[in-house]
């Protein structure tokens, strides 16, 4: 029988290990590992990537059908809406602020810190923060957000290049984790970080989101982005060695194929199965470029990945 | 794949006898690296070194050919473990799994429903590869029935399961021509099998369960009887131990150039899972990690669509990213008052485009310009995406007969753009979107 020798890649970098929660809440710990997704032969994966449900904080009156049907009334309340979600297997929970975009009703400060602080009252899973996604109005909320979740040890999000200095700063100030966002590109991501470095932001306080393609639609893109950065960080290089964040719900469930029952082809198959297919495919397909942590929008969406994840962690 | 002076040098008899007219063989393996001589020049090579350096000119991953005339399909050849490195080349075939003790009747039914399967994505068709045809009942006559009736309605690709060679035997009687993938050598049944293999012309399937060593040992038996087209079966079923014997068989063949494990992998998830959905999943690992062909138990127009989509998704070159063919897409139902707006044929630009329109209360039309597949900044820095294009494409695709008004939007960074762009198109009113597709919705709402 001819010898077989297992390659082994001698990795010099590691992720940096990121915390969240902690302190009478429950912890979760993302990051840890020096080697590729699920390679246990070869090198230590000490944290499983982690499921969080997205919250919003009003009614989703424009969501999909059957993301209306799996949650029902919970969807009024979002402290209701986020004990559910734990219930249903949530690790932690991603609150989207979206009351605060202008066009959205521009609620400010006051409201960001009566619905943080509803949340992370109903729930005891930490809590990701995030803002509506317009610069300024992200200042606004997120620093609320961060002074109502003070010693929660909340991840916000999002920085970009625009409002990093203000994110950055409440983070330090209130003990929070920043979520660094950039457009599926690899040198941005990386400059981002050192950015936030610069400001005085410790490696394990960051984590980033390389932006999600979800599939069918720009997939591919965040796919070999997301294998870039982590063999870049697994190359030794700390500047891209964030825990990654990817926001597949949100990104799916915006598509025509998780939206659309009517006048769509027969072979796409009916709504209901191939809406939460589109969610499951690019989940799981972004599991293996390096995911620590995956924002879904579907209950049955997080069980059957957490499935997927429970078995690939052995 | 080519070999360096220095490795061919490693086969020669080192003698520096200068039969072939080099004065040393250094000399002479250096000539034969770059193609300018053959290595049969030299005289005194052994008959073994010969053969070595023949399989090592071979590709680190045999391709594979399942199948006859066009509708065969082509595995393997694979030459890198991530595809930003280059790219994958020969997407995973798709095969659905038909037992011989399911009722005939129902058998044709699911082969109709596959075979006339298709679905188009970007402006390209895709269908299911083939079928996986399985001798459960264990009766030879059985399985040669089903076979023979699979063959007729749909000759496809086919995969023939059976350890029984004189079940696999009379199958192949029926659907031989097809050249189906057999599927599999055992330790047991190796060598009958590689007879039928080597009588029949067909690829062979290598299933050993006592990891990649015993699998290796197999191999070399098998290609030492003369099969050299070989699939291989590692034995794993799940999540976890696909990814691992995939992953490193893929690095065995790559990185150590190890023969006999340089062939394609077979992959059944629904082996290692409890339903459709889970199958389908492990599939889109699989899809993703390395397998070559993926055989699933269920079939369903709602797997098969998102797993057909994430195929494309890997296996598009990343160096020539999807184009979108230009012209005027309707993005949720537009109606002739519904906005125009345009943008560049580059598919990340067309997807974050019309999915912000999607997730907007606007239905809209998206005018999509040939932009040689460039982005919206650099296609205007290449004078590729100019009022001239803009102007022609709005003609070319009559967006006047789709709609009753006379605006169109253009992106945000073309602002400069708009005074000319209103001179080429007299009569037309030229808003100017925002900058970045997120904001689209509210513009719409603003300014619509
Ligand atoms: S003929 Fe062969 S052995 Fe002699 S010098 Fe040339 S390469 Fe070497």
């Amino acid at each position: 029988m001819p010898t077989v020798e297992i390659p082994v890649e001698k990795w010099s970098g590691k992720i940096h290990e990121v915390r969240l929660g902690g302190q009478g809440r429950k912890e979760v710990v993302v990051g840890g590992e020096n080697t590729l997704p699920f390679l246990h032969f070869e090198g230590s994966i000490p944290n499983p990537p982690v499921l969080a449900v997205e919250v919003l904080d009003r009614d989703p009156r424009d969501w999909a059908e059957p993301l209306l049907q799996a949650w029902g009334d919970v969807l009024k309340n979002p402290a209701a809406w986020a004990k559910k979600a734990v219930e249903v297997g949530a690790n932690l929970i991603a609150l989207r602020l979206k009351t605060a975009h202008p066009e959205e009703g521009n609620t400010g400060a006051e409201e960001a810190k009566r619905v943080v602080s509803s949340v992370l009252e109903a729930v005891d899973v930490p809590l990701i923060v995030l803002g509506p996604e317009v610069a300024e109005k992200d200042n606004e909320v997120l620093v609320a957000a961060s002074e109502a979740g003070r010693g929660q040890r909340l991840a916000l999000g999002n920085c970009e290049e625009k409002n990093y200095r203000t994110i950055g700063a409440t983070c330090l100030a209130d003990g929070h984790v920043a979520i660094g966002k950039t457009p599926i590109e690899i040198n941005l991501a990386k400059q981002l970080n050192i950015l936030l470095s610069d400001l005085g932001m410790s490696q394990d306080s960051l984590l980033m989101d390389p932006t999600t393609g979800a599939l069918g639609y720009g997939l591919e893109y965040t796919y070999s982005v997301m294998e870039r950065l982590r063999l870049a960080a697994l190359g030794g290089d700390k500047m891209t060695s964030m825990p990654m964040i990817c926001t597949v719900g949100e990104e799916a469930w915006r598509q025509k194929e998780a939206k659309t029952s009517e006048g769509v082809p027969d072979t796409w198959g009916p709504l209901a199965e191939r809406a939460l297919r589109w969610e499951e495919m690019t989940a799981i397909s972004l599991l293996q470029s390096g995911a620590n942590i995956i924002v879904l929008r579907h209950p049955s969406t997080v069980e059957k990945v957490q499935s997927a994840i429970t078995r690939l962690m052995g | 794949m080519s070999m360096t002076g220095v490795q061919i040098y490693k086969f020669l008899p080192k003698t520096n006898c200068k039969k072939c007219g080099f004065p040393t063989c250094l000399a002479f393996a250096m000539k034969v690296a770059q193609k300018s001589i053959a290595i049969t020049d030299c005289p005194d090579l052994s008959e073994e070194s010969t053969l070595a350096l023949e399989s090592a000119a071979r590709p680190p991953i045999q391709i594979v050919t399942v199948g006859a005339d066009e509708k065969k399909i082509e595995v393997g050849g694979e030459v890198v473990m991530f595809r930003h490195e280059k790219t994958f080349y020969h997407p995973p075939g798709l095969v659905i799994r038909l037992k011989d003790s399911t009722p005939l009747e129902e058998n044709l039914k699911q082969v109709e429903a596959v075979a006339s399967y298709q679905v188009e994505r970007v402006g390209m068709m895709f269908t299911v590869d083939g079928f996986a045809i399985e001798n459960d009942s264990g009766d030879a006559a059985a399985f040669a029935k089903l076979v023979a009736a699979v063959a007729e309605k749909a000759p496809s690709p086919l995969v023939l399961m059976s350890t029984k060679p004189d079940a696999m035997k009379t199958a192949l009687e029926k659907a031989g021509p097809l050249r189906p993938l057999i599927y599999a050598a055992t330790t047991d049944n190796w060598s009958d099998m590689t007879e039928l293999a080597k009588a029949h012309g067909c690829p062979l399937a290598v299933a050993a369960g006592d990891g990649l060593e015993g699998l290796a040992g197999l191999v070399e038996q098998v290609t030492g009887n003369g099969v050299e087209n070989i699939v291989l079966d590692p034995g794993g079923r799940d999540y976890l131990s696909s990814l691992t014997q995939l992953t490193q068989i893929r690095r065995l063949a790559l990185k150590e150039n190890f023969r006999p494990l340089g062939f394609p992998v077979i992959a059944f998830p629904g082996e290692g899972t409890d339903s459709n959905e889970e199958e389908s999943m492990l599939a889109g690992q699989q899809v993703a990690k390395y397998a070559g062909i993926i055989v699933l138990n269920h079939f369903s127009p709602s797997t098969m669509y998102p797993l057909l989509t994430l195929r494309l998704n890997i296996y598009t070159d990343p160096q020539k990213p999807i184009q979108m063919q230009p012209g005027l897409y309707p993005i949720g139902n537009p109606k002739e008052d519904s906005p125009v707006c345009v943008t560049t044929n580059f598919s990340l630009t067309y997807f974050a485009v019309a999915g912000e329109l999607e997730g907007s209360a606007f239905p809209s039309w998206l005018m999509v310009c040939d932009t040689e597949g460039l982005s919206v900044l650099t296609a205007w820095a290449a004078g590729k995406f100019d009022a001239e294009r803009i102007a022609k494409a709005t003609k070319e695709f009559n967006i006047a007969g789709s709609v009753n008004h006379h605006r169109v939007i253009i992106p945000g960074h073309l602002a400069v753009l708009r005074g000319e762009l209103e001179e080429e198109l007299s009569g037309w009113e030229v808003l100017v979107g925002p900058r970045d597709a997120v904001d689209l919705g509210a513009f719409l709402k603003k300014s619509w």
